[in-house]
Formats: C-alpha cells, structure tokens, sequence
C-alpha cells in the first residue's frame, strides 16, 4: 500500500548520510538472510550434546494451599535426573522485575491458574510430561478472589497476598495506585461550567502478546559454578539482576547470551524459564532446554492488564473541553510484574492528547486470582485510549459536530501542558495528524456486482454475497510516552570498535540490546556507518559481556540504545580524529570521517582512514542516559514523569454484517509522527503491525478467565488477526524532529498500538448505531444474543 | 523406532524415535533442521509448513511414523545447492516481510507452493492462500509486497527464459 514520508518543516539539520546505507536509509536486515534461511538460531533451537528436557508442574486452581507435594514417584520415572520444588532454591525464593514478591516456585500456596509449583528434568520432553503427572499435590482448594469488587473488600473475599507479605506500596488488594488532580480537579463548580456532560462505563478485555516463538532457552552449567543461559528475553541484564539472588550466585557467574527472539511486545519483560532452567542445569550439572508449547505460553507469561473504566467529560456548547475524570480498575492478577507502571502511564497518559483545564483521575491495579499481568505495547495508554476515545465521539455526537473537527478544537499541542504540568517541549501535532489521516482517499465502496466473498465479513465461510452489510468510518488519535519513565534511569550502553580487516575500515558495535524482531541491529549498523563513515558494520552478540542496554519496550531501544551506538561512535570519531591531529598536526576545525576517509570540508580527503588507523583498533563505550524525569506525585499526579510522547492517528474503515455481527476491517489507515524515520521500511514495519494488534484487540483477542481459570490456552481459542483479517494499512509518516532526542527521533512501536483500536470501534457504531462499550467486540454485541 | 526418509533430496536417518513424536519434532531435535519453527505444534500457526511428497503440510501434525520412505522439502530446502537464497526467500527479504522471523519459514513453503500453482495470484488468492499462516509482527502488509514481487519476478524470469 501506499506510503509517504513527510519531511517536517522543522528539520533540525540536514543529517548527512554519506551511505545510502546510513540514517534515513532502508538497508535490508542484516539478520534477514539467515532467517529466511531457516537458519537463524531461536531460543528454541539451542541444541547441546547431553542437553536434559525441563518441564513445570503448573497448579491447575487459581487459589489453593498446598498441603503437601510428594515427588517420590517422579523421581523414578526412568530418565527422569531431577524434580525440584521451592525447597531446592538455594537463595532468595522470590523474584519481580519491580517488586520481588513472586516466588520462583510456589510456597505453600498457589494464587493464580498456572502457577508453576514444581520442575522436572529429563531426557525427552515427553519423559518430563510423564514425570510432572507423577507429582502429587494435595490442594486445599479456596474460592478465587476475582472480581473488582471481590478484591476491594478483603474483610469478606480475603487476600491474595497477606498484608504482612506486602512488598508493594498497596494496601487490601491494591498493588499500585496513581490519582491526578489538575485545575480545579472535578467538583460541582467545575461541573456547573459544562453545557453539556457525557459519561460511560468501558471494559477492555485481557489481550495476549501472543509471540510466535514460545518461551524458551538452554541453560548450560559451567565449570565456575555459575550459569550460562541463551535466551529470548527484552532485557538481558535485568534478567540477570531477577536471577542471580535466586540462584545464590553473584551477578558476574549468571552469563546470559541472547538467543534468536521469536517476538516479544511485552511478553518477555519478566522472567519465564529463565530461572527453571537454570535451577535445573545447576541441581543436574547437565545442560537444561525448557521449551514451552503454547497452551504453557499463556499460562507462562503475563497479559495486558484488562480494565474497567468510568469516564466523564464536560464540555461547553461549542465543543471545547471543561473537565475530564475517569476512575481506571486495571486488574494486575497474581503478582504486580508492571502493574506500577501501567497504572503510572494509565494515570498520566488517560486523558488523552488533549488539552483539558480541569481534571481528576483515580488509577488503580488490584492484586487478584486471575492470571498477573503485565507489559504489552502499549500498556496503560492503550487501555485509556478506548475510554477517552469513546468519550470524544460520544460527545461529537451530543454535540452535534464533526468527531475529527471536535478532537481538532482540543488538540494539544507544542507548548501546552500535560495534566501532570509537565510542559509538552516538542512537536505535538496532534490536529495536523488527524487531518492528514481524514484526508488521505477513502477505499472504493463495496462493489455488490464483482464482490470477491473473501473481502467481506464472513470471507472463506461463504456467509454473505453483500446482503447485510453496512459500512462505517471511525476516526481515532492516542498518545503514548516513550522510555521508561516516573524517574527511571533507564540507560543504554554501546561498545563501538574501528579497525581495519582485509584492507577495509571496519566498525563492530556491541550491545546488550534485545533483537526482538524490531529491527534495531538494522539501525545501530546504519547509526555506525553515518558517524563512522564505514560501509562495513558488524553486529556482535548480545550478552551481559557489555552494560545494559535497557528493555526493548516502551518504544525505547532506538532512543536510547541507537543514542548509546551514536555516543560511543562519535567518541570513536574523535579518537580517531584526535590521533590524525598528533600525527599530522591538523588544525582544521571541518573534520569528518566519510567514505572511508578522514576528510576536511574546506580541504578535501586528508587521509584514509586505513592509514590513519594502522594496527590499532578504537575500542571505546559509552552510556546513554535520557533527560532526568521525577516521580509523580501520589495524591496529585503532578511532576516531569515522561521522557517523550508519541502520537498516531487512525482511521478505519469498517464492513459489518449487520445480521450475523461480522466484521471485516476493509482499511486501517495511520498518520504517525516518528521525528525523524532512521529506517523508514522498519519504521512502516511497526506501524503495519502495531496496527494489526491493535485490530486484534478490537474485534477478537480476549483470554478469557471464568472464575480465575483461562478457558482459551491455544491458537484454535485465543483468535489473532490472519492475513485475510487484516486489510490494507496505508501509512503516512511525519518527521517532525524531537530536539531532545538522538537525530530527532521519536519512538515509533506502540503509538499505533494505543490510538488504532477506537478508530476500529468508532466504524463499527458508525455501521451499527449500538454502542459498544466493550472490546473486544464480539459477533453478540452486534446481535444482541448476547 | 527408526524412521527413514529424504529430507532435501537427501536420505535422512533417525534412530531412537519415540512414536508419538511428530515430523517437525524429528526435523528440529534429530536430524539438524530446525528451520521448521515450533510456534504452536497444534496445526494452527502454519509456521512448521513443509512439503511433504510435494503438498505443504503442518509438520506438527504429521507423525513421524508417517514421513517413513517420503520426500519431505523444508525451508532450507528452498535455498540452492551453492546456499543462494531462492525467488521466494530473496522477495521476502528484500520487501521487508522478515521481522522477528518465525512465522517465515512457513510462510516462504506456503508462498513457494502458492505461486506454483497460480503464479499470478490476485491479492484475494494471496490472502485465502496464506490465512493458515500467523504473523504477530508485521500485520501481513510487507508479506503481501514480498508476494506480489516474488510473482513478478518469477514471471519476469519465465518471460525471459
């Protein structure tokens, strides 16, 4: 489809690409090749001579205590070196990527469906499944705390972690909790100023990151006593931070390499296998694979947080917005993974990119029964989105106005202030986004006389030859931050070498960055080649041999990873430049390496950067920290709390059948602003598919927990979008330079993820006239058979 | 048991098998291919795609008992003897359809047999022939511009040929 790149009247530079391979370049993958070779070595790949096969016993009740555990049985199972329980951790018993209150294995009590609570290595994986049925558990089975209102009033329904445990801030069943208060907060005065009011309640359903490649890696005992473990994760070190304590090692013998990752978006930020391989390869003294199928993949990660929402907004006749206040009920399930966060970004983010002079705002994510959740692209803003989105078309609607012009007069903008106080200091054009979006052409209608029944609702089931079906159009806009944010320091490092190899100068760059799928290898090898003036880059391993390099989420790693490659090469540069300046005595103050050569602007080539370089290699690193944020203020909500915002805008085209409450999304058109596109072919990439999810969450991704138990554990249950589920997505890309950031540019991943989904919904009512406070929405919203 | 088949066009062994072990579990755990990916191993994913005796087929489902004196075709199968990438995989590559990567391979066996039969498929043919096969990350735009190209350049090659 089509895609256009917009260069932005406020370029900050002109950034001079001396390689078409550069920044601003779309060179192809340099992992591209070997994957699509089959050749590319996945987590779930790693082989070893001798490896055992590990396996988890999971808890089949989503709350019990365990009265005993006999593994005697397991034990003689032939083939079977070793089962293990939580007395067999030897140091700390409990984990949590912030707050350490999940047990590695569990301890006395289960709190969620799937818990692991015992491990089992050996030779075959069905070896191991035979073993884990041979563990025998008494449960002393207790009625799930599930409900909002369940977890609310632990006097009566109980709690999911007694109060004495509590490692969280919370309180009853709360794990985080965020209010806001700007203006005049929401009082009966401020509403008195309002023409006209509309609220709604929303729910958002537990969507799934539902990566392709299932948890997996190979832990590989090594003769210091200490670990080396392959795997797909998005944050080495922080894996390793989680894991050495419970491994009783120090950090230095828990050595992680990243093995090839199967997609993450969220769903690797906390530990899965990493510490059960590990306590296994460590009891056996024999390396250890665990491979998850994927029914243990939705039981072995968390989920995006599902969420009841309450939203008011006032407004006067004219449209523009008076006050704005929402209570937002994220349930957090068993542990609080990044429940802080999310209720952080749900708080700060929940309003919208609107500029709203009174507000109030209540986050909250309870600790419950139901499976934990976590991180997914997008997490916080993308629940939100569907609430204030939902508002804004609700109000158009009372008002009588066009839903894109009403979301025009409210826009934010560069100069405005978030609801937190924190002054938006670049580019913001949220107004300019929505009108691109609206103008880009409309696809044709529906042509009833050559109708291809795969392009309707229904498609291959052969449910309609056109009769039935309504067309709607739905507009949408989001924001997202980018980093990690509320005072984080979530730096990066990079290691950059020059040296010369078969006559060529030659640049390695090396992090710690999780290659997730997105891309950034591509980009440091492009960062590497602009600064360097290199053609030839190569990427070395990720491992915990180099600092951090930070999660790859929060629509960061280019931020900041690809800002660490830019330091540690420009401090190559210098070096090398430096080095030029005492050998030859140059006084220039023009020096640049491009091509290959050191080059002087007003004296030409000066030397070949061979020459230069000798046999001696520039090996230097660096860290990349981003501009300090604060904490907000817990009763307030006030403080600098975010790196950066990110806006996209949608609009979606949608065909209904009215009668059997199909849906098929006929085009998802997104306008996003990226500051400045350093591979633009990437950068098209993530939108497309940040997109896509986004349509998953709208019309069919739900897991769906009954009584704290998930009924869907499998691709035949839990429905993601196929081919012919996703339509066409038209991308138009804005490069309005962030002055903040590395070469201006703005995070790009989960923009579309947060501001696509309501574009979808709003089609929909538009089709239908119902309205549709849930998502996903189901064939029975439509037809009322509920 | 021992089961004994081609593999690429060449004979493969594997002893020890354990009989409810399916075909991609043999490709990837004993006999060096793992090419194939594991992403659900229950025939909803389309990731595991091989031909077998020439019709593309969920490996994961099919035991590996079955595979016993027949022709199975992986993704590495689709890359020539000198380890030059076939029109397929070189499409898919240069369209930027490859990210994370493990819905490829069965993507590109899925593609190969596509254009095999139809080497002009329309957008609605692509997309009928590829529903059996998930991606999570790049919402399916970029595979259809690698199919597009790869139907065109193989037109182009037979054009010229």
């Amino acid at each position: 489809m089509s895609t256009r790149t917009i260069q932005g009247q406020k370029n900050l530079q002109d950034i001079r690409t001396s390689s078409p391979d550069g920044i601003g370049g779309s060179p192809l993958r340099p992992d591209g090749n070997l994957k699509v070779k089959g050749e590319f070595a996945y987590s779930s790949d790693m082989w070893h001579e001798d490896m055992l096969w590990g396996m988890a016993l999971r808890s089949p009740h989503p709350r019990a205590n365990l009265l005993s555990v006999d593994i005697s049985e397991a034990l003689k199972v032939p083939g079977v070196y070793a089962v293990l329980t939580h007395n067999d951790i030897p140091g700390s018993k409990f984990y949590g990527l912030e707050i350490q209150d999940q047990p590695a294995l569990a301890i006395d009590k289960v709190r969620y469906h799937g818990e692991a609570i015992a491990l089992v290595a050996a030779d075959h994986p069905e070896t191991a499944r035979r073993a884990v049925k041979k563990i025998k558990v008494e449960y002393e089975v207790l009625t799930p705390i599930v409900t909002e209102e369940q977890c609310l009033d632990p006097q009566t329904h109980g709690y999911v972690h007694e109060p004495h445990e509590y490692k969280s801030h919370g309180y009853d069943n709360i794990c985080h909790e965020q209010k806001l208060v700007s203006g005049l907060g929401v009082t009966d005065e401020v509403r008195a100023l309002a023409d006209v009011v509309v609220s709604g309640h929303y729910e958002v359903g537990m969507q799934d990151q539902a990566f392709l490649g299932p948890e997996s890696g190979l832990a590989v005992p090594s003769e210091d006593g200490g670990i080396d473990l392959y795997v797909a994760t998005q944050w080495l070190h922080v894996d390793r931070q989680q894991m050495a304590p419970v491994l009783g090692l120090p950090e230095e013998k828990v050595r992680l390499t990243l093995a090839g990752v199967g997609g993450a978006f969220g769903g690797r930020e906390d530990l899965s296998m990493q510490i059960h391989a590990s306590l296994l390869a460590m009891h056996t003294g024999k390396p250890v694979k665990i491979v998850y199928a994927r029914d243990e993949s939705f039981f072995g990660h968390v989920h995006r947080h599902p969420a009841k929402m309450y939203y008011e907004h006032g407004a006067t006749r004219d449209g523009k917005l008076v006050y704005a206040d929402a209570r937002l009920v994220l349930d957090g399930g068993a542990y609080a993974s990044a429940s802080p966060a999310v209720v952080g970004n749900a708080a700060s983010l929940g309003h919208g990119p609107y500029v709203i002079p009174n507000v109030r705002m209540h986050a909250i994510a309870l600790y419950s029964n139901n499976p934990s959740c976590g991180a997914m692209r997008g997490f916080g803003a993308v629940q939100a989105a569907f609430g204030y989105e939902s508002q804004m078309d609700k109000l158009a609607a009372e008002l009588g106005m066009d839903p894109v012009e009403l979301r025009q007069l409210n826009a934010m903008s560069e100069g405005d202030h978030m609801p937190t106080g924190q002054l938006i200091d670049s580019p913001a054009p949220v107004a300019e986004l929505l009108q691109r979006v609206k103008d880009m052409p409309l696809p044709p209608p529906l042509d009833l006389d050559n109708l291809d029944i795969r392009a309707v609702p229904g498609a291959l089931s052969n449910t309609s030859h056109g009769e039935g079906i309504v067309r709607g159009i739905g507009y949408s806009v989001g924001i997202k931050n980018v980093g990690f944010s509320e005072g984080f320091d979530d730096y990066s490092t990079a290691r950059v070498r020059l040296e010369v190899i078969g006559g060529e100068p030659v640049a390695m760059v090396h992090t710690a960055m999780a290659e997730v799928g997105q891309g950034g290898v591509t980009v440091h090898a492009q960062i590497a080649r602009t600064e360097l003036g290199v053609e030839q880059v190569t990427i070395h391993p990720a491992n915990t041999e180099v600092g951090s390099a930070g999660s790859t989420s929060a629509s960061r790693q280019t931020y900041m990873t690809g800002g660490a490659v830019k330091l540690a090469a420009e401090a190559v540069k210098q070096a090398l430049i430096t080095k030029g300046r005492r050998r030859y005595g140059w006084t220039h103050n023009d020096i640049d390496l491009v091509g290959g050569k050191v080059v002087s602007e007003s004296a030409g080539a000066l030397v070949p950067m061979v020459d230069l370089l000798g046999e001696e290699a520039i090996d230097l690193t660096r860290e990349h920290h981003h501009r300090p944020t604060v904490p907000f203020d817990k009763e307030t909500g006030q403080g600098f709390g975010h790196v950066q915002y990110t806006f996209c805008a949608n609009r979606a085209v949608v065909d209904v059948d009215v009668e059997l409450g199909l849906i098929k999304v006929v085009e998802l058109t997104a306008v996003q602003d990226v500051g400045k596109a350093l591979n633009p072919l990437s950068v098209v990439g993530q939108i497309q598919g940040g997109c896509t999810q986004a349509l998953g969450l709208a019309v069919m991704e739900e897991i769906i927990v009954k009584d704290g138990k998930v009924r869907n554990a499998s691709f035949t249950d839990y429905l993601i979008p196929t081919i012919l589920d996703t339509p066409p997505i038209p991308v138009e890309i804005l490069e309005l330079p962030d002055p903040n950031a590395p070469y201006g540019l703005r995070g790009v991943g989960e923009a579309p993820t947060v501001s696509a989904t309501p574009s979808i919904v709003a089609a929909i009512r538009a089709a239908t006239g119902i309205a549709l406070n849930r998502i996903p929405v189901r064939p029975e919203h439509l037809t009322g058979t509920l | 048991m021992r089961v004994t088949f081609t593999a690429n066009g060449k004979p493969v062994e594997a002893d020890d098998v354990w009989e409810g072990e399916s075909l991609l579990y043999v490709l990837r755990e004993r006999v060096g291919l793992p090419g194939s990916k594991n992403a659900c191993e229950q025939g909803e994913c389309g990731s595991c795609t091989v031909y077998l005796d020439g019709t593309p087929v969920c490996s994961c489902l099919v035991a590996a008992g079955q595979v016993q004196d027949r022709e199975v075709r992986t993704v590495e199968g689709l890359t020539d003897e000198n380890g030059e990438l076939g029109l397929v995989q070189q499409a898919f590559v240069d369209a930027g359809a490859v990210q994370c990567g493990f819905c490829t391979p069965g993507l590109l066996v899925q593609t190969d047999a596509l254009l095999a039969d139809e080497p002009q498929p329309s957008d609605n043919d692509i997309r009928e022939a590829l529903s059996g096969n998930l991606c999570r990350c790049t919402g399916y735009e970029k595979i259809m511009d690698a199919v597009r190209l790869a139907s065109a350049r193989k037109c182009a090659k037979a054009a010229s040929e």
